[in-house]
C-alpha cells in the first residue's frame, strides 16, 4: 500500500517532470503561434488535448506550462531550505540563546506574511511576473524549513554521538553540519516535496489572479483565468490544466506519502 | 497564566510593529517616489508637487510611519488616490463581504471535515477509511479556483440552481446574501476541509492508542463508546489550532475566490488599487491582511495555553 503511494506519486510526477524536460527541445506546435482558423477544437488527431481560442495547441502550451509551474516551485522551495535550513541549525545549535529567539520570532512574523499577501505587496511594487511569484512563494518557504529543521535538530543535540563529537573538540557548526545535517535530511526532502506541490498550486493561483507569469509564457494559471469566460462552450480549455495541476500535485503529495513512509524509522518499525 | 499572557501580548506587540514597519518599508521607500509612481512618468511637475503635499511625502520617513500607524490605531487609514474616499470606509464596506465568506467557508469546512476524520478514525484501515483519506488527498491537490470554475458550470451555469457570480449586499435579505456567498464558500472549503479531515483523523487516532482509553475500553466501553465518550474531547485541541490558523488562510484564499465570483471584497478591491497604482489602498489592505493573521495566531496561542496548562508553566 505505502510503496504503491511512492509509485503511483512518482510516475506522476515523472510524466510532468519530463514534458517539462522536453519541452526545452520539443512540442508539437510552437505555443506562441496563433491559428484562429483552428480556434476552440476539442481534443482530436492533429491537436491531441484541442486548441484554446487564440487556436494555439493546448498540449503544447500544458508542457511548456509545466515548465513554468515546476520551475518556480522548485527554485521556491530551492530558496526555502537554502535560508530556511541555516537559520534552522543555527537557532537549533544556540537554543534559548539571543540568536535563538531572534531567528523564531523573525519566522513568526514572516508566518504572519502568507505567500498571495507577499505577492501583492511585490506586485503592487514591482508590476507582476513569475520571478515575483518565486520570491513570494521562497519567502513564505522560508519558516517552514527553519521550524522544521529546529524542531528535529534540538533532540538531536541531547544525543551521545553529539556529546562525542563536541568531547572530540568539534565546533559548533561543524557538528551542524556534520552530524545533525545528514540526520535531519530525510525529513527535508519529504517537506520539501509537500512544499514543492503547495508551490505549484501558489504559483496557478498567482498567475491565475495575474501576478504570477505574464503572457506569452504559457503557465496552467493563466490558462485557467483565459478558460473562465469561456468554460460554458469549451469546458476542456479549463478541465485540462486543471487536471494537469491535479495530477501534478496529488503526484507529488502521493510521493511525499511514499516518502515519508520509507524514510522514517518509527513508520518502518510499524510496519514490520 | 496572566504572565504568558502578558508575555504573549509584548510578543504580537512588537510582530505588529514589525510587520508595519515591513509593509511601510517596501510600498514608500523602495520603488522611489510614490508620486510619480501613483501618477505615471507623464505626470505634470505641480500636479506631483499637490500629490506629495496631499500624501504627506515632503515630511520625513519616519514622520510618516508614525502618522501612518498612529492613523490607522485611531481607525484613519488614510484617503485613496483613485476614489477619493477614506480608505477605512472602503475596506469595511468590502470587508461585508470577505469576512462573511470567510466564515462560512470555515463552518462548511468544520462541518464536511469532523464527520469525514471521525468516520475514517473508527474505521482505520477498512474501506470507508480508505475512501475517505482517498477523498482527502484529491481535495489537498485541487486548486480552489479551479474547483470554484466547475461549480459555476455545473451549478451555475446548467443547473441555474445560484448566480455565477456578483454580490447583491446585505440589503436584499440574509438568505439572498448567503445564497451568493454558498458556491464561494464550497470552494474555499474544500481543500480546508480535506486537511481538516485528516488531522482530525490522525489527532484522533493517536489519542485512541493512549492507555486512559485502554482503561476505558478495559472497563467494558466498546470502541465506539469510547471514541465519542472520552477521545473525542481530547483528540479537539489540535484540530481547534488548525482550524484557528486556517482561517487566516481562508481570508487570504478568500481574495482569489472573488476574482472567480466577481464578488466585491477585499480581493477585488486590492487587485483593482495594484492595476491602478492606489499605493495607500494596498498598504492599507495588506497590513489588515497581516493584521489579521496575527491576531488570529495570539488567540490561538492563548487558547491553547488555557486548555494545556504545561505551556503556561514552561512559560
Amino acid at each position: 500500500m505505502r510503496s504503491r503511494n511512492l509509485i503511483i506519486g512518482g510516475v506522476l510526477s515523472a510524466l510532468f517532470i519530463a514534458a517539462a524536460l522536453i519541452s526545452f527541445l520539443w512540442t508539437p506546435f510552437d505555443v506562441t503561434q496563433m491559428n484562429i482558423p483552428a480556434k476552440l477544437q476539442t481534443p482530436n488527431g492533429t491537436h491531441w488535448l484541442g486548441t484554446d481560442h487564440f487556436g494555439r495547441d493546448i498540449f503544447s502550451m500544458i508542457m511548456v506550462g509545466a515548465r513554468t509551474s515546476i520551475a518556480v516551485a522548485l527554485v521556491a522551495v530551492g530558496i526555502g531550505m537554502g535560508v530556511g535550513v541555516p537559520l534552522g541549525l543555527a537557532a537549533a545549535a544556540r537554543q534559548g540563546s539571543l540568536l535563538d529567539e531572534v531567528i523564531m520570532r523573525g519566522n513568526d512574523l514572516v508566518f504572519a506574511f502568507p505567500s498571495l499577501v507577499i505577492a501583492i505587496l511585490i506586485t503592487a511594487v514591482f508590476g507582476p511576473g513569475a520571478v515575483n511569484a518565486i520570491i513570494a512563494i521562497g519567502i513564505f518557504n522560508i519558516p517552514v524549513f527553519a521550524r522544521l529543521t529546529r524542531g528535529a535538530a534540538l533532540p538531536l543535540w541531547q544525543r551521545e554521538f553529539i556529546m562525542a563529537a563536541r568531547v572530540a573538540g568539534k565546533g559548533v557548526s561543524r557538528i551542524s553540519l556534520e552530524h545533525i545535517l545528514p540526520n535531519v535530511t530525510n525529513l527535508l526532502i519529504v517537506q520539501g516535496t509537500i512544499q514543492f506541490s503547495l508551490g505549484i498550486l501558489a504559483e496557478a493561483g498567482l498567475s491565475y489572479v495575474g501576478l504570477g507569469a505574464q503572457p506569452p509564457l504559457p503557465s496552467w494559471g493563466r490558462m485557467l483565468a483565459d478558460a473562465q469566460t469561456m468554460v460554458n462552450f469549451a469546458p476542456h480549455l479549463a478541465l485540462i490544466p486543471g487536471g494537469a495541476i491535479i495530477l501534478t500535485v496529488l503526484g507529488l503529495n502521493l510521493m511525499g506519502d511514499g516518502l515519508r513512509d520509507l524514510l522514517d524509522p518509527r513508520i518502518r518499525v510499524e510496519r514490520t | 497564566m496572566l504572565r504568558y499572557s502578558l508575555k504573549r501580548l509584548l510578543s504580537l506587540a512588537i510582530s505588529l510593529i514589525i510587520a508595519s514597519l515591513v509593509i511601510f518599508l517596501v510600498i514608500e521607500v523602495a520603488p522611489g517616489d510614490p508620486a510619480s509612481f501613483m501618477l505615471g512618468m507623464n505626470a505634470q511637475e505641480d500636479t506631483l508637487n499637490a500629490l506629495r503635499e496631499e500624501l504627506g511625502l515632503n515630511q520625513s520617513k519616519l514622520e510618516r510611519y508614525l502618522s501612518w500607524t498612529f492613523g490607522m490605531l485611531q481607525g484613519d487609514f488614510g484617503t485613496s488616490y483613485t476614489y477619493r474616499t477614506p480608505v477605512a470606509q472602503m475596506v469595511a464596506d468590502r470587508l461585508w463581504v470577505s469576512l462573511p465568506l470567510a466564515l462560512y467557508a470555515l463552518a462548511l469546512s468544520t462541518l464536511i471535515a469532523f464527520p469525514a476524520g471521525i468516520y475514517a478514525a473508527s474505521r482505520r484501515g477498512a474501506p470507508g477509511d480508505v475512501a475517505v483519506m482517498g477523498a482527502t488527498q484529491l481535495g489537498v491537490a485541487i486548486p480552489n479556483f479551479w474547483f470554484a470554475m466547475m461549480l459555476v458550470l455545473v451549478f451555475a451555469i446548467n443547473l441555474r440552481w445560484f448566480s455565477a457570480g456578483g454580490f447583491p449586499g446585505w440589503d436584499e435579505g440574509l438568505f439572498t446574501g448567503l445564497k451568493a456567498l454558498t458556491l464561494p464558500a464550497i470552494a474555499l472549503a474544500l481543500p480546508q476541509a480535506a486537511i481538516l479531515a485528516r488531522v482530525m483523523r490522525s489527532s484522533l487516532l493517536d489519542i485512541l492508542n493512549e492507555d486512559f482509553i485502554r482503561t476505558a475500553r478495559a472497563k467494558g466501553l466498546s470502541r465506539r463508546q469510547a471514541l465519542w465518550r472520552h477521545a473525542l474531547r481530547n483528540a479537539l485541541i489540535p484540530v481547534l489550532t488548525i482550524i484557528g490558523l486556517q482561517f487566516s488562510f481562508l481570508l487570504a484564499g478568500s481574495i482569489i475566490i472573488e476574482q472567480v465570483f466577481y464578488l466585491p471584497g477585499l480581493g477585488r478591491l486590492v487587485f483593482q488599487s495594484i492595476s491602478q497604482r492606489d499605493l495607500i489602498v494596498v498598504e492599507s489592505v495588506v497590513m489588515l491582511l497581516v493584521f489579521a493573521v496575527i491576531m488570529v495566531n495570539f488567540i490561538v496561542d492563548l487558547a491553547y495555553a488555557f486548555v494545556d496548562p504545561r505551556l503556561r508553566s514552561r512559560s
